[in-house]
């Protein structure tokens, strides 16, 4: 059974045959396109660390067909660095130590930018600890993150300020 | 997970007639169904995306002030719609403190009415279950059941309901329209969760190929909106499912309780509306005792069902709880930590 499906994967339209709708836009991504920096931890939808943006909204990758998100915008890791100059985001996590290991990093960060997204947090850190908790952290860096994204969400409303004025 | 065949009908006839083979299955979300398929648990031979189907992701308000949700509209959007959460707070507060931020991005309402129980033996492939496979027995019966029902269980089997989201939805009478091959039938969400008496695999009255399209809450239930509360007890105060949960509503005029509602969740197979608790409670103070009292109606009927007598105990003293923080009123805020009884404003008396 051969699927043709469209995605714009980081800002680039992708034609896509699917050889079997049991694909997940995890295993898409990391099996078929080779973009591996969305980790596959628990694939149970239990862990985070799969999380990427869809339509920007943050959703767990492991536990969704890719056949049936035929003509969604995806956004994952490898997406949101220009060139050398890292997503605010991403700087946040390396200033605060938001990270140990790393291996649940990118979905951390992809979830902390859904997480801003929503708008739902603001400044108060048990919000974002509670928006945060889909993402697990083996090594225990919740600290890290929490200020990470704290200081992340500054960033960026005051880029959204200066566009603004 | 097993091969199965893929179909993303768009129109309702055309789902309702592809849904009508044996071994089909309808796909929304699937953040339950493919975690059961990933599992082995579930085989379906087709599933039918409805995810494209046109009309069920809308939230409108009917000629009779009744409100009406899409099957497919998200947990987090009806969540943060503002004019619902006004006027439904406890639902909204379930739905947030329910699974993570992803999960609530991608389930959708109709999902989650028919999510799966989460009884690990349910879950496990190897062990003896009469739910996943009819006469087979229950491990969870001299198993690891400290979770497990204390209300509505038989002896075949002891799983829970684990939605937040209906606990609220049935404590408000809330209505399901579904779709079949005859057309369009609606039934109270109180009726479509079946008992498992000595067919626990039976978990709902829908026929087979039958889609639920939308849940309707009655203008009524808007008269609850002032005095509010869901609470859940949970092994973290996040991402994790109810041990119990309670849903409570109370219409107050000066100091009396005029109407009542109460449910609970995490206890038994299905939403447990406590239909004798609301009846103490109407025509009573807003008072400790009533709300004492009331407690000890909903669960008189309640046993354990294995380790877990301390769910009686616990399920009582969270109604407590959640009628007194209700009579408080709502908060104007879903509090940082929702249903949390850690995160309820100062001086409220720890469960």
């Amino acid at each position: 059974m051969n699927l043709s499906i469209g995605l714009t994967i980081n800002g680039e339209r992708r034609d896509i045959v699917l050889d079997d709708p049991r694909i997940t836009l995890l295993d898409l991504l990391r099996e078929r396109l080779q973009l591996t920096g969305t980790k596959k931890g628990c694939d149970r939808g239990q862990c985070g660390a799969c999380t990427i943006l869809v339509d920007g909204r943050r959703i767990n990758s492991c536990l969704a067909l890719a056949v049936s998100h035929d003509g969604a915008e995806i956004l994952t890791i490898e997406g949101l660095a220009q060139g050398d100059h890292l997503h605010p985001v991403q700087a946040a996590f390396i200033a605060h130590d938001g990270l140990q290991c790393g291996f649940c990093t990118p979905g951390q960060i992809m979830s902390a930018i859904g997480l801003i997204n929503e708008g739902q947090a603001g400044g108060d850190p048990e919000r974002i600890r509670e928006g945060m908790s889909g993402n697990l952290c083996r090594c225990g860096a919740y600290a890290g993150i929490t200020e990470a994204v704290l200081d992340a969400q500054k960033v960026l409303s005051n880029t959204k300020t200066e566009r603004a004025a | 997970m097993n091969e199965f065949d893929y179909v993303r009908p768009t129109t309702l006839a055309e789902a309702v007639a592809a849904a009508a083979t044996p071994g089909a299955a309808y796909l929304a979300a699937g953040t339950n169904l493919l975690d059961l398929m990933k599992g082995g648990i579930v085989r379906p031979s087709k599933l039918v995306d409805v995810t494209r189907l046109p009309g069920l992701d809308r939230i409108e308000k009917l000629a009779d002030g009744s409100l009406r949700i899409g099957a497919m509209v998200r947990n987090a959007d009806l969540a943060h719609d503002a004019a619902f959460a006004k006027d439904f707070p406890a639902i909204a507060e379930a739905l947030l403190s329910g699974a993570s931020a992803q999960l609530r991005n991608a389930a959708t309402v109709g999902g989650n009415l028919l999510q799966r129980t989460r009884c690990g033996y349910f879950y496990d492939a190897a062990s003896r279950c009469n739910k996943r496979a009819p006469g087979s027995g229950c491990d969870a019966r001299g198993g690891d059941n400290r979770l497990h029902a204390i209300l509505g269980w038989s002896e075949g089997c002891i799983a829970t309901h684990p939605s937040d989201l209906c606990v609220p939805l049935v404590a408000l009478d809330a209505m399901v329209e579904i779709e079949g091959s005859k057309g369009r039938r609606e039934i109270a969400l109180e009726t479509l969760h079946r008992l498992p008496g000595t067919t626990p695999e039976r978990e709902s009255v829908l026929e087979p190929g039958e889609l639920i399209v939308a849940v309707r809450l009655p203008a009524s239930a808007r008269a609850f909106a002032a005095h509010s509360r869901y609470l859940k007890v949970r092994e973290r105060t996040s991402y994790a499912f109810a041990i119990v949960s309670a849903a409570a509503g109370l219409v107050i005029e000066r100091g009396t309780i005029r109407q009542a509602r109460l449910a609970l969740g995490g206890v038994a197979p299905k939403p447990w509306r406590a239909q004798a608790a609301e009846a103490q409670l109407a025509g009573s103070a807003a008072a400790p005792g009533a709300f004492g009292r009331a407690a000890q109606a909903a669960l008189a009927e309640a046993k354990p069902s294995g380790d877990n007598a301390f769910k009686i105990e616990l399920a009582q003293r969270l109604i407590v709880r959640a009628l007194t923080l209700a009579a408080q009123g709502t908060p104007e805020r879903i509090p940082a930590l929702p249903a949390s009884p850690f995160s309820s404003p100062a001086g409220a008396p720890h469960v």
